[in-house]
């Protein structure tokens, strides 16, 4: 018996049904998204990146900085934070809410705690638990909102939130990488907003981090002599490992594009799919409470901007 | 798509018991052979030249910083391409040409095609690893080499794998092998998944993250489908011949095909993909039913060899057979044990993921195929291996090398992992936590490469051999005139 045509109709099978589930739904599901929404903002994300970090992508890929950082913050899950923004007019109704949620408390604890609004009452619960205790809260005339504050060994390092399919729709090629030799950089245009550090960092990493593993670009700037007087765009290195005395360290275009493309990495707006409450980093003063990562809580900044509530 | 059975089936109509001669069949492989064979060491040797050069460069990044093509980000990809397509895909092509021959009793058809291939395949693989050097990788892991590369490597595979389709069609032995599945299977899933690859990320990419998924299929389907296809179908060949005993069970090598074929392709999708969570947990499952698959296979060789390590006993070949079932085994462990255990989602992100990797197609694979080759190779010639002491120490230099690169990279891994789940410790204690780590998986590497040089030599030592021994033939042949007597030339 010819099981020839048998075999072909097994294997055929098998990698249709792969192909079906692993290339064409995928394409259906996330390869025909469109930009959505930040949430509450509405503002549209993504934005595509500006021209110059397009340059600096391929760079990146050229290169192969994705074999040791990844673009891809997980997280566990999400847990909220119950936050009293105003007192509202009736205080008793809310020193009573208050003695609802937080039972442990004396009166004059919840008395100061009122004096220094806004400030997180319930830490760490569920939604459900959260939306329950803010309408007891507002049931008072006060204002309390849920705020939501994802979890993961990768937050408190990298991220405001895990990352999701809308971070990557304009790039190409996307490369969420395989391994962390060095830290995920999906965030990093957040975390590290200083692109000379990045410079220099890729020039001599040792000269920003000690003991760095990270290769040398050095083939990415460019060494000159110095005429007359030092240029402006030239590194500033420790003497051991700049140049030799009379020359001067210049990045390339590529360089000034990977920094930019490093810049451009920044995904923490807070979207339906990985929600996350961030405090509005607007007022001129409020640069010092900007979350500083998601695990510092909420205590000091005013949280203007709410996450959905179902 | 290189569909034979489409074809009619009239010419083929030999009937059984006919079967051509076996040293017809290995003199119809010889050359198409002995160019994919040594061309694949060639390729084992340069890639392990990039993987030492890589792997240097963690305990002294300043070396050679001033060269873009050697840079880590380039030498790695360079390395992987090398040994994926330049050694594990091209000799896991002639393994399976020869097994489908000789399982079908029939010569190889039209190996000149074969040849052209091959040199297809090895120019593309060439200009593939130099473009990567160059720069211009695709920037899909395990598919780096740009498309003015991946195009002659594609001709090369549809012209061998055209000739392999014939060969099996034309078989002459019509009852069909475990081996005969796992291998036909192959030689048509390779160009499906690899056409789908190259035209959907390179050609007409499709948008964001699709790209990313489409990636980790295609490297699944590469690395664990078609890896374990081939491998498996040489250990299903080569233990019982070479043990002398009977293939224990066809029923439950079959049962490992079904789990590769309808679930193994659906693995690949990390658990910290920003994707659906649907992908994830398919691939997490894909890798549990796979589990499966490496039970069947256990259970199939242990009981082929008699459960005991005796029959491996004064047989290298056999020792690297063995020695690839095992690392089947644990990689397949470790997949899913990463899939499953690990809550906080990063294990695959760690060192723990290169070595799962290199386990399964360096400790796996490439272990299946030594074995074969060397079994293969002095048939294909008539002449015994030059240096029979050298396979042995290649075993041993091999064996020794995937435990020092793999154990102590997953150990990496688990610290590193360990250590990252702990947000208080900085970077640098994480990155430092590893190095110990690194530097013994460098000396694995070293081992690896000093074991391929022997390879290559005891393959080169073959083709000389003969040659040579042809030549003193031919020379005994024409002074063979030179002392007989005049009237007696006829
Ligand atoms: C061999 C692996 C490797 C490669 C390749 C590599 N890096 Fe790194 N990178 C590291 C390590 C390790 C660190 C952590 C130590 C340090 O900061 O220097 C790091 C740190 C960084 C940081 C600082 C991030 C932080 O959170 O502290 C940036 C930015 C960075 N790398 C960018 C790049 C870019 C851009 C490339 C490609 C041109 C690249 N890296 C290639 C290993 C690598």
């Amino acid at each position: 018996m010819n099981f020839g045509p048998l075999i072909f109709l097994a294997a055929f099978f098998g990698l249709t049904c792969s192909w079906f589930g692993f290339v064409l739904t995928p394409q259906f599901q996330v390869g025909r998204l469109q930009q959505t929404n930040t949430i509450p903002a509405g503002a549209l994300y993504p934005v595509s990146r500006p021209g110059l970090a397009r340059q600096g992508l391929s760079v990146y890929r050229a290169n192969g900085c994705a074999y040791c950082h990844s673009q891809q913050v997980g997280q566990t899950g999400t847990t909220c934070d119950v936050v009293l923004t105003d007192p509202g007019t009736n205080q008793t109704a809310l020193l009573v809410a208050l003695r609802k949620i937080r039972p442990a408390l004396s009166e004059s604890e919840d008395k100061e705690l009122l004096a220094s609004l806004p400030k997180t009452i319930r830490q760490g619960v569920t939604k459900e638990e959260a939306d329950a205790a803010v309408k007891v809260l507002t049931s008072s005339s006060a204002k309390a909102t849920t705020w939501i504050v994802p979890v993961g060994p990768d937050i408190p390092r990298w991220g405001i939130r895990r990352t999701v399919a809308e971070d990557y729709l304009f790039d190409y090629p996307v490369m969420t990488g395989s391994q962390r030799v060095g830290p995920d950089l999906a965030n990093v245009g957040v975390r590290m907003p200083d692109a000379n550090w990045h410079l220099r960092h890729l020039y001599a990493p040792r000269s920003a981090v000690k003991d760095s593993v990270m290769p040398l670009y050095r083939f990415l700037f460019e060494k000159r002599r110095i005429e007359g007087t030092r240029s402006p765009e030239a590194l500033t290195l420790p003497p051991e490992l700049g140049p030799e005395p009379g020359y001067e360290i210049v990045p390339k275009p590529e360089a000034i594009a990977l920094v930019a493309y490093l810049m451009s990495l920044r995904a923490n707006e807070p979207l339906f799919d990985a929600p996350v409450s961030v405090a509005a980093a607007v007022t001129s003063n409020s640069d010092t409470n900007a979350p500083s990562g998601g695990t510092s809580t909420p205590t000091n900044a005013a949280p203007t901007n709410t996450p959905p509530t179902k | 798509m290189t569909a034979p059975s489409a074809q009619p089936a009239s010419s083929t109509a030999v009937p059984a018991g006919q079967a051509v001669p076996v040293s017809e069949i290995d003199i119809s492989c010889r050359l198409p052979l002995l160019v994919l064979f040594v061309g694949a060491a060639k390729w084992l040797v340069i890639g392990w030249i990039f993987a030492l050069i890589g792997s240097v460069k963690f305990h002294s990044p300043g070396l050679l910083a001033d060269y873009a093509w050697l840079t880590y980000g380039r030498v790695h990809p360079a390395f992987t391409n090398s040994v994926i397509y330049g050694f594990c895909l091209q000799a896991g092509l002639g393994v399976l040409l020869w097994l489908i021959a000789r399982l079908g009793g029939t010569p190889l058809a039209h190996r000149w095609l074969v040849v052209v291939g091959a040199i297809f395949w090895n120019f593309g693989v060439a200009v593939g690893v130099i473009g990567i050097l160059a720069g211009d990788n695709t920037g899909f892991e395990h598919l780096e080499m740009p498309s003015y590369a991946a195009t002659p490597v594609f001709l090369g595979y549809l012209l061998i794998g055209l000739c392999g389709a014939i060969t099996f069609h034309r078989r002459r032995e019509r009852k069909l092998s475990a081996s005969h599945w796992f291998l036909f299977t192959a030689l048509f899933w390779f160009p499906w998944i690899y056409s789908t690859a190259n035209l959907l990320l390179v050609t007409f990419p499709v948008r964001g993250v699709a790209q990313a998924v489409i990636a980790w299929w295609y490297s699944d389907n590469l690395l664990v489908v078609w890896l374990s296809l081939v491998g498996l179908a040489s250990v299903f060949y080569f233990v019982p011949k070479l043990t002398g005993r009977d293939f224990r069970s066809h029923y439950l090598a079959m049962f490992a095909y079904w789990i590769l074929v309808l679930s193994a392709g659906w693995g690949g999708i990390p658990t910290s993909a920003p994707v659906p969570v649907w992908m994830p947990v398919l691939s997490t499952i894909s890798s549990v039913f796979f589990l499966l698959a490496v039970i069947a296979v256990g259970l199939n060789v242990c009981e082929s060899i008699g459960c005991s390590l005796r029959a491996v006993q004064g047989k290298p070949e056999v020792s690297f057979l063995i020695f690839a079932v095992i690392a089947f085994g644990f990689a397949g462990l470790m997949r899913a044990g990463c899939a499953m255990l690990d809550v906080n989602q990063g294990l695959n992100l760690t060192w723990f993921g290169p070595a799962m990797s290199q386990l399964n197609f360096y400790g796996f694979f490439t272990m299946a195929l030594f074995g074969a080759v060397y079994v293969i190779m002095p048939r294909l010639f008539g002449v015994e291996l030059p240096w029979p002491r050298l396979v042995r120490a290649h075993f041993w230099l091999a064996a020794a090398g995937v435990v020092l690169l793999v154990v102590p990279l997953t150990f990496a891994g688990i610290f590193e992992e360990l250590n990252l789940a702990d947000p208080q410790k900085p970077f640098t204690v994480v990155m430092h936590s590893t190095m110990a780590f690194l530097r013994v998986s460098t000396l694995g590497d070293l081992l690896l490469l000093f074991g391929h040089i022997f390879f290559l030599a005891n393959l080169s030592g073959v083709v000389l051999g003969f040659y040579r021994a042809r030549a003193a033939t031919a020379y005994a042949e024409v002074t063979a005139d030179l002392f007989k007597p005049a009237g007696a030339r006829s």
